[in-house]
This record gives C-alpha cells, structure tokens and sequence, in this order.
C-alpha cells in the first residue's frame, strides 16, 4: 500500500446535531488520523452544517478517512476537494509590535501579502489576512517572529470551482 | 392520543415485535419500569448485572436475526452496559439499548448517576441517541430499529432522560422514516460482479473465505450453492462458521491464528480469492505483508465500504449485502458458457488433500487426563451437531470452534471482535429464551465463567436449562500458552487460585453440578445433561481437563499464515 503523505482538503454535510462536531472529532483520534485544521458552522439551510478537515495522509489512509466518514450515520456527502480544482481561504489574525523604524516596514509587508490592519496602538498593529494556508505561513515567515504578539487562525475553508458543488 | 415518553418507549418495542427486553432497573428507568409492569406484549429478564442484559440481547440477536433489546439506568447501569455494546459493535450485532437519563435540566451539572452516556458509548455504537423532546422519542425510537438491522448492523443507544418519561405527547409510530444522510447500498454493481465471476472462471488455484458476514445476512445458503456449482473449497473465520457446512468435504474448516493447516495453505497459495463478508483482520490473515507475498487475485463482497482495502488491497471490490450479491452472482455463473478449469482444479484439491492429510487437529485420544478437545467432539457427538454453542474467550473457544462442526449459521455465538470473557453464560440465556426447544450448551473455562456467573441467578427465575460445559484447565488457558511459548513459561498471574466448588455453587443456585475427572466419563456425562429427564434443567458440568494442553495449529502474531506451529513440531 503507498506511503506517500498528501495534504488532503475535506469537506462534508451533515445533519447539524447536538455532538455532530465530535462525532468526526473522536472518529479522527480513534483511528490515529491526523487533523490540521477543523472548521464548522451551519450553512443556509439551518439543519445542515458544513464542516472542513485539512488532514494529511497516503492515498490509503485518505480512502479510508473518506469511507469512514461517510459511515457515520449523521453525515450526508463527503467530497475530498483536492482531488479536483478549488479553492482555498484561511482568515488569519495577527497582532504584532510596531514601533519605530519597523512600523513602517510592518505595513509595507502586509501591504505586500494584501493584508489590512484593522486595529491600531501606538505600539501594534493587528493584520486582518486572508489566503490559502501557505501564504499565511509565508507572511508569518516574512516578518521577524520577534515582533509577533499573537496569531489566531480559523483553519481553511474549501469550496470546488466551476460548477463542482457540494449540496444535499 | 396521549402517552407519557415511558409508554411510548414501551409501545414502541411492542410495535417492534420485541419479545424479550433484557433489563435491570433503577431511578431513571423507573417510569418505564411502571409501564413494564402494566403491559404483556413482552417479556421482561432481569438479569444479575447490566453486561449480561446486553451480551442476552445480543445474543438473541445473532441467534434469530432479529433486534435484540436491553435496557439500563443511568450512570453505572450505562458504565456496566458498555463491554456489551462494545462487544456487539465489533461483531456488527443488531441491538437496541435504551438508557435511562438524569433529568434535563440536571444534566451537566454531575448529577447523582450521571454519566455523558453518549459521549462514553459514541466510538463502540453504529449510532446512539439523547432525546431531548418527548416529541421526538417515537420517532427516535423507530430510527434506533432501522439503523441497528439495516447496512452494517451494530448497537444503537437511545438514551432517555427522566423528565422525557413522564412529559406527555400525541403518540403515532411511524411505519417508516427517510434519513436522507442514511441510506445503505444493498445491490452490488453489475459490472464489477460480471468481472468478479470471470475471474472466478479463470482461477486455477481457488478459494473462498467467508465471514460473519455471511451469518449476519443469511446468506450461507446462497454461499453453499455457490461453493457447490463451482467445486472450490472453502474457510470459515471464527465469525463465519455455520456459513458453510463443516461436514462438507469441500469445507477447510476455520483459517486464521488457530486455523486449520489446509485451510491456511490454502489461502496463501490460491490465485484467485474470493471473500465474502470477512474482513482480513489480523487474527485471519497474520502479517499481511506476508500475505501480500504470494500473488493472488482477490474479489471482496462487503456491505460496509471502509471493510474493502483496509488491511489487503483488492481488485475487486463489490459493495452490497452479501445475499443479494451472492444471488446474482449465482445467477450470472448459471448462465455462463465457460465452466471452471477441470483439470486445474483437480491438481488443486490433490494438492489440499495432502495438506488436509496432515490432520493438524489429532490430539492424544489415550490421555488418562481429559483432553479438552475429547469433551468438545463428544458433545458434537451426543447433541448430533444440531446444539446452539455459546463461548467464553481462550483457548476452550478455540477447541469449540475447531472441533464441533457447525453446519448451520446462527448456532455459534462467541465474542470474535473484541474478545470479551463472561459472554457464554449470557449468551447462552438469550440463546435459550429464543430458542426454547433447542440444546443449548455453553463452552466455558473456569476463568470465563467467573466474569458473568451471577447469571445462574437469573437462569433460577426463568428456569432457561442450559448446560455448561467448564473445561476446567486451573488456568487462563490461553494466557498460560503465550506465557509457555513467548515469556519463558513464567506463568505471572494466569493460575486461578481459589476456585470455588463448581457443584455446590451450582446447586446452591438450584442448578445440577457435575465433576467430571476421567476420559471414560465424559460421554456419558454429557448424554445425561442432554437427557429427555434433565431438558428443564440447568446443568453445570465441571471437566477436570489437562493443564498442560495447548490450541495448535497456531500462527505467531505478526507471523505469516504458513509459518504455523503444529502440535506435532514440539
């Protein structure tokens, strides 16, 4: 079987129930699968909830992520989006030192990754920024780590493109 | 009209055709215990402890085909319940348990008896509920039955606050209820089943192992025909006997750790496998790295999708319940024009025939000591191999289950998932009261019997006359034989010190005991149990059995299917 380790974007339905959250979170930790990161909220339609899980795993591990997740009673469709085109957003929030002659320089770099500042102090600032997982971790890169003070993350959204769609 | 939730939880498991309800009460049932006690539709058993209510139920349940029911009390009731929801999920049982709840609004704030009920059961369920609205309890109720029968079958719990029992609402049992996020597939895909009987065609080296999957979908008929129309031999796992005749030549018996020589050899030496609700677990296939050695083709029918590739890559998957699979299977090989390779499959069976000619389960039949696996031919013999068998865990399991052939599915209920000693007695009461009229015995060690033996209580009140067979070794058997073979025969705890007097204990619960010490013995012994004289009665037979026996052949763990130990290498 192959070992070759692939970040995997997975998103699914499910009938929006108390504990539906932790029905996937505890299949994740029974069976040693790996989870980056987990986002959940309702969708449009208020008995549904749509969940996302960036995992990383072989091409078997995947396959059996899938099946079990759709095993579970309460989940409608599972759809791994990296098997086709898509696309990708994280929101991330940072709160950084910025003072003298790096409070400019901190502007510019976010200016640079399309980042707004959103609250300002004498001395930080807080950057409001959106992207795929990998600019955010190359903005993190870009700045001296001295100056960083906080970082939220809300873990990636998917959704496919063109016409490929995930609905009941 | 008007019914409290406790009188919809009753009304529901009448509507459901529920004949027994296994059960043990306390304060979140009590409600529902009233309106037990108002009803005759069913049949309520108490038991001695909430494990053996689950493990009756289960039983029931993998002996009728049908739903089986307990029901519990909250907190310990629940904590109790767990090793036979946790053993009925890992062998796919249908049952329903219904938990009593602290009330809503005491909920979360650590309430005398309470335990996160769903939260403790959630990974060892297919499903399990909280009914937070009376009005929703019918329908809850009627979802708990579909998903526990349907698909994959497994446990469900729907646990019911105290406060639900007694609210009141319209109740109207649905007939049916769509769960759109539920809907398991049943028919198998046309093409891969037109690819999977070509290649069955073609094999040279066949074989076909099947599971529990086989049992659970009442499926062996349509396995045999197969077998027989194709000519290929065929294995069992411990799950699956019964799903094949044993008596049949063309069955190998069960492979696996403790499989026979030629069913093994077999299964690593085929070219094309066909397995049929059985999941290459680890106990079956040893190393599967091993196992991938050899090449061979396989074919794989499972109801449940995340069972195919999981341990062993297949090149054939067919998704389905395996009865509606097997059918149109059958129907596609009836009508094509090729006919399996004669010739290639006479070298084949000459070939099994000498592994077969091994006779890798001979044990000394002069032993002045009684040999276990004497007492289990024998009551194979004395019951002409129509008993229902229950089993504990350890090596007497493994005795039974090489040794009495199980030409019918459903007469052998054992723990084959999770492993779980103190099954056997309460397997054997929900066996019995399911089964009235059937020989049902109990194959148990001294150690196994311990874990559930206040049960001879309860099979006092019912008067449920089973016979258990103790193949009294003084030792956790199977424990003793890995410390023998992997730890030096330092035998750290595995000596049941202080046992009780088998006889007395079981008389002392109104029961017959026996003690049986010599080989000469045993037969008639055990026609006296399965005697027209003693059929009302509950009879506890203690074998004094060789303490040094040991369950051959055996396959190391980690170790490949072909690289057994057999009895007569040491």
């Amino acid at each position: 079987m192959s070992n070759n380790n692939h970040r995997h974007i997975i998103s699914l339905l499910m009938e929006n129930e108390a504990g539906a959250l932790s029905r996937v979170a505890g299949l994740f930790s029974a069976r040693a699968y790996n989870i980056e990161s987990l986002t959940v909220a309702p969708t449009e339609d208020a008995t549904l909830s749509r969940m996302t899980i960036v995992t990383v795993g072989s091409e078997d591990i995947i396959e059996q992520i899938t099946k079990q997740l759709n095993k579970l009673v309460d989940v409608i469709k599972v759809m791994d989006l990296t098997e086709g085109s898509h696309i990708e957003r994280e929101l991330m929030l940072v709160k950084v030192k910025a003072v003298g002659a790096g409070r400019e320089e901190m502007k510019r770099t976010a200016d640079i990754f399309r980042g707004r500042i959103i609250d300002v102090t004498d001395a930080t600032y807080t950057i409001e920024m959106t992207g795929t997982g990998s600019k955010l971790d190359a903005f993190l890169e870009a700045i001296d780590p001295a100056f960083i003070i906080e970082t939220v993350r809300t873990g990636a959204s998917g959704i496919g493109r063109g016409e490929r769609s995930l609905k009941v | 009209m008007e019914a409290t939730g406790a009188e919809i939880v009753v009304r529901c498991m009448a509507e459901e055709g529920v004949e027994f309800v296994f059960g043990y009460p306390g304060g979140a049932v009590l409600n529902i215990y009233d309106e037990i006690f108002k009803q005759d539709k069913f049949k309520h058993v108490l038991v001695r402890h909430e494990q053996a209510a689950v493990h009756a139920a289960d039983a029931y349940a993998r002996a009728t085909g049908r739903v089986g029911v307990a029901l519990v009390t909250s907190g310990p009731g629940v904590t109790n319940a767990v090793t036979g929801i946790a053993t009925a999920y890992m062998d796919s049982v249908p049952i329903v348990v219904v938990t009593g709840q602290v009330p809503t609004p005491a909920i979360g704030l650590d309430a005398f008896q309470e335990v996160d009920t769903v939260g403790i059961t959630r990974p060892c369920v297919k499903h399990n509920f909280l009914v937070k609205d009376v009005k929703d309890l019918a329908a809850t109720m009627k979802k708990a039955f579909i998903i526990a029968a349907t698909g994959r079958p497994g446990p469900v719990v729907v646990d019911v606050p105290k406060d639900i029992t007694y609210h009141k609402t319209d109740f109207v049992y649905p007939a049916s209820i769509e769960m759109r996020s539920y809907n398991p597939v049943v028919k198998g895909h046309s093409g891969q089943m037109k690819r999977a009987v070509q290649m069955l065609l073609e094999a040279k080296r066949p074989m076909i192992y099947t599971g529990g999957g086989v049992v659970l979908g009442d499926a062996a008929a349509q396995l045999t025909q197969l077998a027989t129309l194709l000519g290929f031999p065929v294995t069992n796992t411990l799950m699956g006997l019964g799903g094949h005749p044993a008596t049949d030549r063309q069955n190998l018996g069960m492979l696996g750790m403790h499989g026979t020589y030629e069913a093994n050899m077999a299964m690593q030496h085929c070219d094309v496998l066909l397995a049929v609700g059985a999941r290459f677990d680890d106990r079956v296939i040893g190393n599967p790295a091993h196992f991938a050695r050899e090449q061979r083709r396989i074919i794989h029918v499972d109801i449940d999708p995340s069972s195919i590739s999981k341990r062993v890559k297949v090149d054939v998957p067919i998704v389905g319940d395996v009865k509606s699979v097997l059918t149109d299977m059958l129907a596609l090989l009836k009508q094509a024009k090729e006919k399996p390779d004669a010739a290639a499959l006479n070298a084949w069976w000459t070939q099994i025939e000498l592994w077969r000619a091994k006779n890798c389960l001979k044990y000394n039949k002069q032993s002045p000591i009684i040999k276990p696996q004497y007492v289990v031919e024998k009551l194979w013999e004395v019951t002409r191999g129509d008993a229902f068998v229950t089993s504990d865990v350890g090596q007497h399991q493994m005795w039974a289950a090489q040794y009495y052939k199980f030409d019918k599915p459903r007469r052998w209920i054992n723990s084959g998932g999770l492993g779980t000693m103190g099954v056997g007695l309460p397997y054997a009461m929900g066996v019995q009261l399911a089964h009235p009229e059937a020989q049902v015995a109990c194959i148990t060690g001294e150690s196994s019997i311990q874990m559930c033996i206040q049960e001879l209580s309860t099979c006092k009140q019912y008067r449920i006359p089973i016979k258990v067979i103790t193949l009294n070794n003084r030792y956790m058997g199977m424990v003793r034989q890995w410390q023998e073979f992997f730890y030096g025969s330092r035998y750290a705890e595995s000596y049941m010190e202080s046992l009780p007097d088998f006889v007395k204990l079981a008389e002392s619960y109104g029961h017959i005991g026996m003690r049986i010490e010599k080989p000469e013995d045993v037969e008639a012994a055990l026609k006296e149990a399965f005697s027209p004289a003693l059929k009302e009665r509950l009879v506890f037979m203690d074998f004094q059995t060789d303490q040094t026996e040991n369950v051959f052949p055996m396959v190391e763990g980690g170790k490949g299917l072909s690289e057994m130990i057999l009895a007569e290498e040491l």
